[in-house]
């Protein structure tokens, strides 16, 4: 048991209980005990807590922001973040869980906005929920941050956003980069089949992936796709499914246990020995496989989060802070949420108003803004300026030495990899990435 | 031919997989008349139960994969008895009696209960402990490969099928039981402590649920809500099978397994259609599944 190695059960029991109780519906965070309402900033943060992807997502992104509100209300951040709190005020949260689906999710917001009366939203793993928001956010007129949903329509469903951002990139971007990836290092893979749990995330990756194959390797061949239900744990059938077709890469946008379970699965039955696998959200494992994947599976991190981090003073303050609070480094969706509070501060810091600025205030300062995060600089410069922009990265798991590190880490400029403004992503793809930048 | 041979082997290996989750399920309807929701988190007691017993047997230097075997069997079989007991005497022993309906709509609150009891004893992080399935190695038919694990999952399979048809068939405990399934009544007035044998009916099984879970443990991420996943999946087999009926529910099991496995290798897009397109098809011809009973409403 790979976790359990890291800590022992009653610790762990322990955390678990506080984490499940102090997040619990409505739980605060980083609040100092003498703060009033004058002097705070208060900022719903909306992450799964139960469910299945509550331990590989939600928590660690909870833990996330938590790190950096506590730092920020210490001012213990490094430049350019190293006053304390935000626009000087204290920096509290309110943390609610995703859980529930898109209706309780939109309930849940007003609720944030009109009793809890927060000045600003971060949150959302989940499309649905990212896609239900959007539109109440600009109704609401709530500055709003998605740190992590990947669907490409949130600003498609959103005419001239106002008050909704998003500092993570889409699935596009994942799945292009994936492609881009293949086409680099494995020119001559012919045979490409795909396993993706079977909803909208999971069907929509695998269309993004298969138009991408069809412009950057057109030799290719898409010999099967499998769709298993989400959170199914045992892929025996869909393995041997995948072998009779004998593959050379193995596509798989699966996250969390899923994408844990199906990779050690394969790895024992041989599948990965017979193909190499191609994980978009493999980063998140890459502490937990513990030798589970063999060495040259390609991992993903949804952009430059997690161990795909660049080298900045952000990024070594947070891994360290990370280590030092919960014993393992960063995955992406950890880096993901810091980026998000990071994108916050410099909002409040630079909205140019003295006391708790307003939504208006904090979205003109962020709209078609560059700040500095633990990815590096992110420069907000699609969907109008309320999208970020950024590289996307993969590499090559290797473990050795009880220790996994990533190997041949190839990365790809923002413009290489996202559909420019006025695209509709998947005709952006079909077109042969118009306008495209890869330089 | 080698997709023909890989849906019989993932079929029937599948299917195995499910007659040990349903089996605790339909043995609890037959005898007790209780639609057990709870089986789920008994399930996932028993997941968490293996892999945390597991996880600390690896840790510890344990290489051994027999010891990992009786710890699965033991961290299982504790955790269901008990949790087991724990529920039937202190919850469902004060209802016996009541509609069937409003036992199905008790023993899902029970389920919702345990899935956070569960969340506060383990957290959120999922757990896995993979090293008796990667131990257990691989067979290789031509490009094909089968898990010697999965092939193990298969004869405990068999041998629990085996074991509960004997248990209920040649066995004087077993009788009992028939005669309770018959008649609770008529059982109760020549002398058969009724309550008892739920007792032990409800405890066996709880066990069998919690198993299935640990003989899972390896071979999936133990994480929450694995339970509420499970459930649905169980109630397809049993009513495709007929509730209450053991072998309803071994054959429920290859049905679904094969026609899940059939799909899966040739039309993947219709893998969770296909499941409840069988149990639909069959409640259309048979309304109380293959080998389900009629019972006549007593006046």
């Amino acid at each position: 048991m790979k976790k359990s190695n890291q800590r022992p059960i009653w610790q762990k029991t322990l955390l678990g209980t506080a984490t499940s109780v102090a997040m619990a519906s409505v739980g605060v965070m980083g609040m100092a005990a003498t703060a009033s309402a004058e002097e705070s900033f208060k900022v719903g943060f909306v992450t799964f807590l139960s469910g299945g992807a509550s331990g590989p997502f939600g928590v660690p992104a909870a833990q996330g922001a938590d790190i950096v509100i506590k730092a920020i209300n210490e001012g213990s951040l490094p430049a350019p973040y190293n006053t304390k709190g935000v626009n000087g005020l204290t920096l509290e949260s309110v943390v609610v869980d995703e859980a529930g689906g898109p209706t309780k999710q939109v309930e849940e917001y007003r609720n944030l906005v009109q009793r809890q009366d927060v000045n600003a939203v971060i949150g959302y793993i989940s499309s649905g929920d990212c896609l239900a928001i959007g539109p109440v956010a600009e109704e609401m007129k709530m500055f709003t941050i998605a740190f992590d949903c990947g669907t490409s329509r949130l600003f498609q469903e959103i005419e001239d956003p106002q008050y909704m951002f998003r500092t993570g990139l889409d699935a596009v971007a994942d799945n292009v980069g994936a492609a881009r990836y293949l086409a680099e290092t494995r020119p001559d893979a012919v045979r490409i089949a795909g396993i993706q749990q079977n909803y909208a995330w999971g069907q929509d990756s695998w269309q993004d992936f298969t138009l991408a194959m069809e412009q950057l390797m057109p030799e290719a061949e898409i010999v099967n796709n499998q769709t298993p239900q989400l959170f199914q744990g045992s892929y025996s059938t869909e393995i041997s499914a995948l072998q009779t077709q004998r593959p050379d890469i193995v596509h798989s946008s699966m996250w969390g246990g899923d994408m844990e379970s199906f990779t050690a699965q394969a790895n024992v039955r041989g599948l990965l020995s017979q193909a190499t696998a191609i994980l978009t959200t493999g980063e998140s494992g890459l502490h937990r496989f513990d030798g589970q994947a063999p060495n040259g599976t390609i991992l993903g991190g949804r952009g430059p989060f997690g161990g795909f981090m660049p080298e900045n003073d952000l990024s070594e303050w947070f891994t360290e802070a990370y280590i030092a609070e919960h014993g393992t480094p960063p995955s992406y969706p950890a880096s993901k949420a810091a980026q998000a509070v990071l994108a916050l501060k410099f909002a409040a810091d630079n909205s140019g108003t003295d006391g708790v600025p307003s939504s208006e205030q904090l979205a003109e300062a962020l709209k078609g803004a560059e700040f500095e995060s633990v990815s590096g600089t992110v420069r907000m410069a699609l969907a109008g300026g309320h999208q970020a922009l950024q590289p996307m990265s993969y590499g090559e798991y290797h473990f050795e030495d009880g220790e996994a590190e990533l190997r041949n880490v190839r990365s790809y400029p923002g413009e290489c990899v996202s559909a420019p403004d006025g695209y509709n992503a998947q005709q952006w793809i079909k077109e042969g990435f118009p306008g495209v930048d890869c330089n | 031919m080698l997709t023909v041979w890989a849906i019989l082997i993932d079929g029937f290996i599948y299917a195995s997989w499910l007659f040990l989750v349903a089996a605790g399920l339909t043995v609890i309807y037959g005898v007790m008349r209780i639609l057990n929701m709870a089986h789920g988190s008994l399930y996932a007691l028993g997941a968490y139960a293996a892999a945390s017993a597991l996880g600390w047997y690896y840790a510890g230097g344990g290489d051994q994969l027999i010891m990992a075997f009786v710890i699965i069997a033991a961290s299982a079989i504790m955790v269901g008895a008990l949790t087991g007991l724990v529920i039937e005497r202190g919850l469902l022993r004060l209802m016996y009696g009541r509609d069937e309906v409003l036992m199905l709509i008790v023993t899902f609150a029970v389920l919702l209960i345990l899935e956070d009891v569960i969340k506060l004893i383990w957290g959120t992080t999922p757990y896995s402990a993979y090293q008796p399935y990667a131990a257990m190695g691989r067979i290789n038919i031509d490009v094909l490969t089968v898990s010697g694990y999965d092939l193990m999952v298969l004869a405990v399979s068999l041998v629990i099928g085996v074991g509960l048809w004997f248990w209920l068939e040649r066995t004087k405990v077993g009788k009992i039981l028939r005669s309770i399934i018959h008649d609770r009544e008529v059982s109760e007035a020549m002398g058969v402590n009724v309550r008892r044998m739920f007792t032990i009916t409800f405890m066996i099984g709880a066990t069998l649920g919690a198993i299935a879970g640990g003989i899972t443990a390896p071979i999936i991420s133990v994480v929450p809500g694995l339970g509420v996943e499970v459930i649905v999946m169980a109630f397809a087999v049993v009513v495709t099978g007929g509730l209450g009926s053991i072998t309803g529910a071994a054959v429920g099991a290859v049905i679904v397994g094969l026609a899940r496995a059939t799909s899966i290798h040739t039309m993947p897009e219709l893998e969770l259609f296909i499941i409840y397109a069988v149990m639909a098809t069959v409640l259309i011809f048979r309304p109380n599944g293959l080998f389900g009973q009629v019972i006549a409403r007593k006046i």
